[in-house]
């Protein structure tokens, strides 16, 4: 199975550190969560981790050292999600799942009925069975998320990045996406890395948060350890109430500040 | 696991793709026929096929052409909708390759500056070669591929230093200056040599008019091989659609593939341009139009678009000999004046059906 080991990453763009010394583990089928506020460099970490940036330092999967594989290699043990997939228009939702399956798949070749059982497969699992001849770009927003996330699962990669996995969906679909993917992870033994926004969610989904800012970490640990009022007031700058409730786990819930004030002006 | 559905899909993909390749083929071989019997000397049907029977071994049939119609048949006609037929699918699909690889449906194969540079090819050969009969082989062909490859490799350096190597948009732009600094040079050039003015305009509105087999044995392995290589990217133009970002993280190189495509398709456009001028429109409505009708995967639209691309320049080459006969309309400009009404045509009724 496949851990992460982050070393001493760097990233930097045009000679600006976006991602400055993060070293994390990510134990095999965990789900890790960065958050952190806009800018802290939570969707450059998971670029560094695809092989999409050059980085500085060492990202082991397995023992392997990413640097010295393959960018094939690399797409048969990680799937990454970009936080707007381009859904190509005109193109089928079979079509579309059936890119996942490129690392597999000869540079000039064409997909075997393997291949083709593998994506059926994957829509089966996703409800998409039904959809698999519509066009991509006419699927309602969760239906494209799952969609995209069905590509990722045609990669049979044990890693998944996701970079916010649920940033168009409304509360219901947000919900749906993230169940899905965790009972794909404890079904299929997958390894999780989101970035996500809603500290709620990440509380609630992630065995272990770790907080971003300035492209370093600054905290990280279980859910309850990283979510408290004092830290997310200190680098998101926002005045948040951390209710624990038995039965729902923790929940981050933004107060306004002097509401009093404002309210007097109108 | 289920493996119904794959067969029912699998089964129904092959359908399609029969019933295509047939109405392709119809549609190539109607073009031919067309191009071959419709002229200013009227050969019969039945004697050309006769004539075209001839050609398989084994077999002779007396076609009752005269010497004279014969050589109208062989040397005019044929090499001339031969010839139409191989820049207009090559057209065609060099568009479609282009669109699928900068995702930008305003694409066409004189983007980064092929038409440019073998505008300017063309024009200095024109107005500096004066006596081009004098010459071994014609200058003109030559000049204007090689103004051609010129213009797309010094795009393909600039766009280069830009902030994100070989990024999409970063090429598009430095195609846009290269060919206006290209136009202005060949403008000037223009102006300076104003006796040849006519000569340069009618090849920049394209002209199939002065072709033999020379032409057609000039650009057939350029046509072969950048074909041949478009082809083998047709997946990978699929996997191109997510995106450079996405289609690296699936395991391939998004500015290797676009550099093979592009230069595979500048190749086979340069060939072609060198022999034709500059036909506009066709790297644009033919894959559109087949888009709007059988959907964006580049597994069908490439290869329809060769046969297409060959039946649509071969039927506006037939347009451009006939209306005004014996003058000759401009081919580029029958592209356009037919070509773009055809095409609105399709969208709408793409769009009602859709």
């Amino acid at each position: 199975m496949s851990g992460l080991r982050l070393v001493d990453i760097v990233v930097a763009y045009n000679g600006a550190p976006v991602v400055d010394g993060i070293s994390v583990q990510v134990p095999s089928t965990s789900w890790v969560s960065l958050i952190g506020p806009n800018g802290a460099g939570k969707t450059t970490l998971l670029r560094a981790i695809a092989g999409l940036v050059p980085f500085e330092g060492v990202i082991e999967i397995g023992q392997q050292p990413i640097a010295a594989m393959s960018r094939r290699r690399l797409s048969q043990v990680v799937a990454f999600l970009p936080q707007r997939p381009i859904l190509p228009e005109g193109a089928s939702v079979f079509n579309y799942v059936a890119i996942g399956r490129t690392p597999y798949i000869p540079y000039w070749g064409t997909e075997t009925t393997e291949d083709r059982a593998v994506v059926e497969e994957v829509l089966h699992r996703l409800d998409l069975a039904e959809i698999a001849d519509r066009q991509i770009a006419s699927l309602s927003g969760g239906e494209a998320q799952r969609a995209v996330l069905a590509r990722a699962l045609a990669q049979q990669s044990d890693i998944l990045l996701l970079d916010e996995p649920t940033a168009a969906l409304d509360v219901g679909h947000q919900q749906q996406v993230l169940e899905l993917i965790d009972e794909l992870r404890l079904e299929q033994g997958l390894t999780i890395i989101s970035a996500l926004h809603d500290l709620t969610l990440a509380g609630q989904y992630a065995d272990h948060l770790v907080l971003l800012d300035n492209g370093e970490v600054v905290s990280e640990g279980e859910p309850s350890a990283v979510l408290t009022e004092e830290t997310i007031k200190r680098y998101y700058h926002a005045s948040v109430r951390v209710v624990s409730q038995p039965d729902a786990g923790l929940s981050v819930i933004p107060i306004r500040p002097d509401r009093t004030v404002r309210g007097a002006g109108i | 696991m289920d493996l119904q559905p794959v067969t029912t899909r699998e089964r129904h993909t092959a359908k399609v793709g029969v019933r295509l390749s047939i109405i392709v083929l119809l549609s190539v071989m109607i073009s031919v026929l067309l191009g071959i019997l419709v002229g200013a000397v009227g050969l019969s049907a039945g004697s050309v096929f006769a004539e075209l029977a001839n050609k398989v071994p084994g077999i002779t049939v007396d076609s009752g052409l005269s010497t004279r119609d014969s050589a109208i048949l062989w040397e005019l006609r044929m090499p001339r909708v031969v010839l139409a037929g191989l820049v207009g699918g090559m057209l065609a699909m060099a568009g479609a390759a282009f669109q699928g690889v900068f995702r930008n449906p305003l694409a066409d194969p004189y983007l980064l500056g092929v038409a440019a540079g073998a505008g300017l090819g063309a024009t200095l050969a024109i107005a500096y070669l004066p006596d081009q009969t004098q010459w071994p082989v014609s200058p003109l062909p030559l000049a204007a591929f090689a103004g051609a490859v010129l213009g797309v490799v010094v795009t393909y350096v600039l766009g280069r230093s830009g902030a994100r190597q070989f990024a999409a948009s970063t090429l598009i732009l430095a195609g846009v200056a290269v060919a206006a600094f290209l136009t202005a040079t060949q403008t000037f050039i223009q102006q300076q040599n104003s006796d040849t003015f006519r000569e340069v305009y009618s090849w920049i509105l394209g002209a199939l008019g002065t072709v033999g087999w020379g032409e057609v044995v000039l650009i057939l392995p350029y046509v072969i091989l950048s074909g041949g290589t478009l082809l083998l990217y047709r997946r990978l133009l699929d996997v191109m659609g997510v995106g450079d970002e996405e289609a690296d993280s699936v395991g391939i190189s998004s500015a290797g593939v676009r550099l093979a495509v592009v230069a595979a398709a500048t190749l086979g456009t340069a060939a072609a341009v060198a022999v034709s001028g500059l036909i506009g429109f066709v790297g644009i409505i033919v894959p559109h139009a087949i888009r709007l009708v059988i959907g964006s995967s580049y597994r069908l639209i490439l290869p329809v678009s060769l046969g297409f691309g060959a039946a649509f320049l071969i039927i506006a080459d037939l347009i451009a000999r006939s209306v005004l006969a014996p003058a000759e309309i401009p081919i580029g400009v029958v592209t356009a004046f037919f070509g773009a009404p055809f095409f609105l045509l399709v969208l709408s009724r793409s769009r009602r059906f859709s």
